[in-house]
C-alpha cells in the first residue's frame, strides 16, 4: 500500500480485521455518502469519507482505542437536563452572580450566626445602659460597632440574628404558600372545568386585595398572634400568585403535542398529569419561589414593624428592630433604623435579582 | 374482516354562533392486515383529523364525531373511554410529525420509551428500560446506552423521529398511523426514516396509515392511496394505477405539480390554480370545481357520488381526466 495516509501517526501495519466501528455520531451515518463504485483500488479521487474509513481500518488496536477516546471526550455528557443547562447559563449572567453572592452571604451568616456573632443578643450589657438618660441610647463603642439598644444588648450581634429569623419566615413561607398554591393549580389545571372556575374565582379574590393588607387582616384575625401567625399571613398572600402561575402553564401543557402524544399511547391521565404536564409546568413556579421570597420578607417586616409579628421581646428580628429601636431614636441614632432597614433591603433585592436571572435563564426561548 | 374499516367518519367542528363545518366529510376507507395505505391530501384536507378521530384524541368538546371506526370488528368510536385508553398504544400506534415537540423535554428518552412498555405490558421500570435500549437499536439509533439518559433536546432531529418510532412500535401494534413522520425532517433524513419505517413494517407485519401531502413518500411505501379533499375521498387506487393513471382532475394536478428533473429548462413549474380558500361546500356540488380545469355543469348540481371505477378503485368525479392522458 503506497497511499499516503492522511492522518499523522498511523505507522502500524493494517490488523487484518474488516469492520470498522467507526463512532458513529447521529443518523447520518448510516446513509453513505457515494458509491462506492467507479475506483475500487482505493486511489486518491474518491470521497473522503471512504479515505478516512480505510484510514481508521490500518490503524493499530491502540490508536484506534485512542481514536475511541477522543470521540468520548469530544462527545457531550449525557444527560443534561433543563436544569442543568439553564445553571449552566445561570453562571455566566452576572446579575444572576450578584444575586447569588447575596443570598448565599444571607444564608450562611444566618447559619453560622452564633460563630459570627459576638455576644449573645440577650445578653444585656448594663454598663452601656447605666448613665443613659431618657430619649438617649449608647453609640458605638468599642466591642460593639453598631451600639446597643435601649436594654444594652448588642445591636451587631441582634443584627446577626436577625438573619436567622428572616431565613426562617422567609423559607417557611415560601414553602408553605408554594405548596397550597401548586396543589391549587395543578388540581385546577388538571381538572377543568367548573373545579377551574371555582378556586381560579377564589384567586381572584386573593388577588384584588393588596396582599400586605390581606397579611395584616389574617395576622389580626388571629387570637394570639407569633411568628407562625407571620408566617402563615405571608404564606396565605403568596397562594393565588402560584397557584395562577401553574395553573397557566399547566393549561398551555394540556394543548402540547407531547401530552397529545401520551395520549396516544394510552397513557394514563393521571400519569399524564403527574409525569407530563407537571414537571413540565413547574419551572415558572421554581423561579416564582425565589421572587416569591423577597417579598415574604418584605411582608414579614411590615409586619413585625407595624407590631403585628411575634410577641417575644428577646427574639432578634429586623422589622421589629427598625419599628421600636429605629423609629423610636431616628433622631439621636439614626443608624439604628438605617441597619436593619438596608439589610432588609439587600437580601431582598438579592433574591429577586437572583429570581429574575433565573427567569431568564430557565426560559425555553433562550436555551441552545 | 378488514383490520380497520373507517365507515362514512364525519368530523364536524361546532362552535357557538358560527356555521358548522365539517373538516371530515363521510370518509371511508379500509386497511387490511399488514397493508400500508396513504392519505394524501394539502392542508387543511382533513387529513390530521381523520387520524386524531380514529384515535379518538379530538377534543371532548366542540365537535360531533359521527360514523363507525371497526378496528378488528369493534367500533372505537362506541368504546369507553378507559378501553380506548388500553388499546391506543398497545393496538394501534401514532407517529406525529414534530419529534421534538412530541417527546416530553423534561423526562429522558429511555424512561419515554420504557413509559409505555410499563404501561401496557406491565413490565418493571428495569426491564422497560433494557428492553427501551433493545428497541432504540432496532430503530437504527446509535450508542443506545447513552440515548437512554439523554434528553430530547440533546439528540438530532432524525434520531427524534426514531426514538419516537420505537415508543409507537414498542408494543407491537397491529396498526400505526404516521401523521407526516417526514415533514419536519430534511430531505437526507426524510429519506431514512422513510426507509426505516418501510422496513419495519414489512419485519413486523403492522399495518400503517401513512398521512402526507408528500407524493414521493407515497410512491415509495403505499399499497393503496386515498386522495382527500375538501374532507372527502375523492380518489382511491392502489399506488401504480393512481401514478400511471390518475383519473381525478386534482389527482391529476398534483402529479403534474411534482417538480421533474427532466423537465426543460425554464418551463414554468405546473400549479392548480387557486386556493383551498376557493372551496365550496359540497352540498352545493364539487368542492373542487373552482379549481377544476376539467369542470362541468353537472360539477355544480350537488357532490358527485364515489363510484368503483373499472380498475378497482373508487372515483368522485363527473368528468375525469380520460385514461389515455398520462401524466407529462
Amino acid at each position: 500500500m503506497s497511499d499516503p495516509t492522511t492522518r499523522p501517526g498511523v505507522g502500524k501495519p493494517r490488523t487484518g480485521d474488516t469492520p470498522t466501528d467507526q463512532p458513529a455520531e447521529g443518523p447520518a451515518a448510516d446513509g453513505q455518502p457515494g458509491q462506492p463504485g467507479e475506483n475500487p483500488t482505493g486511489q486518491p479521487g474518491d470521497s473522503p469519507a471512504q479515505r478516512r474509513e480505510r484510514s481508521i481500518g490500518r490503524l493499530g488496536d491502540r490508536k484506534r482505542a485512542r481514536l475511541d477516546e477522543l470521540a468520548r471526550a469530544t462527545a457531550d455528557p449525557g444527560g443534561v437536563s433543563l436544569y442543568r443547562d439553564a445553571l449552566r447559563r445561570l453562571r455566566r449572567n452576572p446579575v444572576a452572580i450578584v444575586g447569588a453572592v447575596i443570598v448565599g452571604l444571607f444564608v450562611l451568616v444566618a447559619i453560622f450566626a452564633p460563630l459570627i456573632a459576638p455576644h449573645d443578643p440577650v445578653q444585656r450589657f448594663d454598663e452601656l445602659t447605666r448613665d443613659l438618660t431618657v430619649d438617649s441610647i449608647p453609640g458605638a463603642t468599642a466591642g460593639h460597632p453598631f451600639g446597643s439598644d435601649p436594654l444594652g444588648r448588642d445591636f451587631f450581634s441582634r443584627m446577626i440574628h436577625g438573619s436567622r429569623q428572616t431565613l426562617f419566615v422567609g423559607v417557611l413561607a415560601t414553602l408553605i404558600g408554594l405548596t397550597l398554591g401548586v396543589l391549587l393549580g395543578a388540581v385546577a389545571g388538571a381538572f377543568g372545568g367548573w373545579v377551574d372556575v371555582v378556586l381560579m374565582r377564589l384567586t381572584d379574590v386573593m388577588l384584588a386585595l393588596p396582599s400586605l393588607l390581606l397579611a395584616i387582616t389574617l395576622v389580626a384575625m388571629a387570637s394570639r398572634s407569633s411568628q407562625w401567625t407571620v408566617i402563615f399571613a405571608v404564606a396565605i398572600v403568596s397562594v393565588p400568585i402560584f397557584a395562577r402561575l401553574l395553573r397557566g402553564s399547566m393549561l398551555a401543557q394540556r394543548e402540547s403535542d407531547h401530552v397529545l402524544a401520551a395520549r396516544a399511547l394510552g397513557v394514563k391521565e393521571r400519569n399524564i398529569v403527574l409525569r407530563h404536564m407537571l414537571p413540565n409546568s413547574l419551572t415558572a413556579v421554581i423561579v416564582q419561589a425565589t421572587l416569591t421570597f423577597a417579598v415574604a420578607i418584605l411582608d414579614a417586616a411590615a409586619l413585625s414593624f407595624l407590631g403585628l409579628g411575634d410577641p417575644d421581646i428577646n427574639r432578634a428580628e429586623w422589622g421589629l428592630m427598625l419599628g421600636v429601636d429605629g423609629q423610636r431614636y431616628f433622631e439621636v441614632r439614626p443608624e439604628l433604623a438605617y441597619y436593619p432597614a438596608l439589610a432588609i433591603i439587600v437580601v431582598a433585592l438579592g433574591f429577586t435579582l437572583l429570581g429574575e436571572a433565573m427567569r431568564e435563564a430557565i426560559d425555553p426561548k433562550n436555551r441552545r | 374482516m378488514s383490520l380497520l374499516d373507517v365507515r362514512d367518519l364525519s368530523v364536524v367542528f361546532q362552535r357557538r354562533g358560527e356555521r358548522p363545518f365539517a373538516a371530515v366529510d363521510q370518509v371511508s376507507f379500509t386497511v387490511e392486515p399488514g397493508q400500508t395505505v396513504g392519505l394524501v391530501g394539502e392542508s387543511g384536507c382533513g387529513k390530521s383529523v381523520t387520524s386524531l378521530a380514529i384515535m379518538g384524541l379530538l377534543p371532548k368538546r366542540g365537535n360531533r364525531v359521527t360514523g363507525e371506526v371497526l378496528f378488528e370488528g369493534t367500533d372505537l368510536l362506541k368504546l369507553r373511554p378507559d378501553d380506548l385508553r388500553d388499546r391506543r398504544g398497545r393496538d394501534i400506534g401514532m407517529i406525529f410529525q414534530d419529534p421534538l415537540s412530541s417527546l416530553n423535554p423534561v423526562i429522558p428518552i429511555g424512561v419515554q420509551v420504557a413509559e409505555v412498555l410499563e404501561r401496557h405490558r406491565g413490565m418493571d421500570r428495569r426491564k422497560a428500560l433494557r428492553e427501551a435500549r433493545e428497541l432504540l437499536d432496532a430503530v437504527g439509533i446509535p450508542d443506545p446506552d447513552r440515548r437512554l439518559t439523554e434528553f430530547p433536546h440533546q439528540i438530532s432531529g432524525g434520531m427524534r423521529q426514531r426514538a419516537l418510532i420505537a415508543i409507537a412500535l414498542a408494543c407491537k401494534p397491529r396498526l400505526l398511523i404516521a401523521d407526516e413522520p417526514t415533514t419536519a425532517l430534511d430531505v437526507t433524513i426524510q429519506a431514512q426514516i422513510l426507509t426505516l419505517l418501510k422496513q419495519l413494517v414489512d419485519e413486523t407485519g403492522t399495518a400503517l396509515i401513512m398521512i402526507t401531502h408528500d407524493l414521493g413518500v407515497v410512491a415509495g411505501l403505499c399499497d393503496t392511496v386515498n386522495v382527500l379533499y375538501g374532507g372527502r375521498v375523492v380518489e382511491r387506487a392502489a399506488r401504480h394505477e393512481l401514478f400511471a393513471r390518475p383519473r381525478h382532475p386534482y389527482t391529476h394536478g398534483l402529479l403534474s405539480s411534482v417538480p421533474r428533473l427532466d423537465s426543460p429548462r425554464g418551463e414554468r413549474l405546473h400549479a392548480i390554480r387557486g386556493s383551498v380558500a376557493d372551496n365550496i361546500p359540497w352540498v352545493e356540488g364539487c368542492a373542487f370545481a373552482p379549481r377544476c380545469d376539467n369542470v362541468v355543469d353537472a360539477c355544480l348540481d350537488g357532490p358527485p357520488p364515489l363510484e368503483p371505477t373499472a380498475t378497482g378503485g373508487d372515483l368522485r368525479c363527473n368528468n375525469p381526466v380520460s385514461e389515455e392522458v398520462a401524466v407529462p
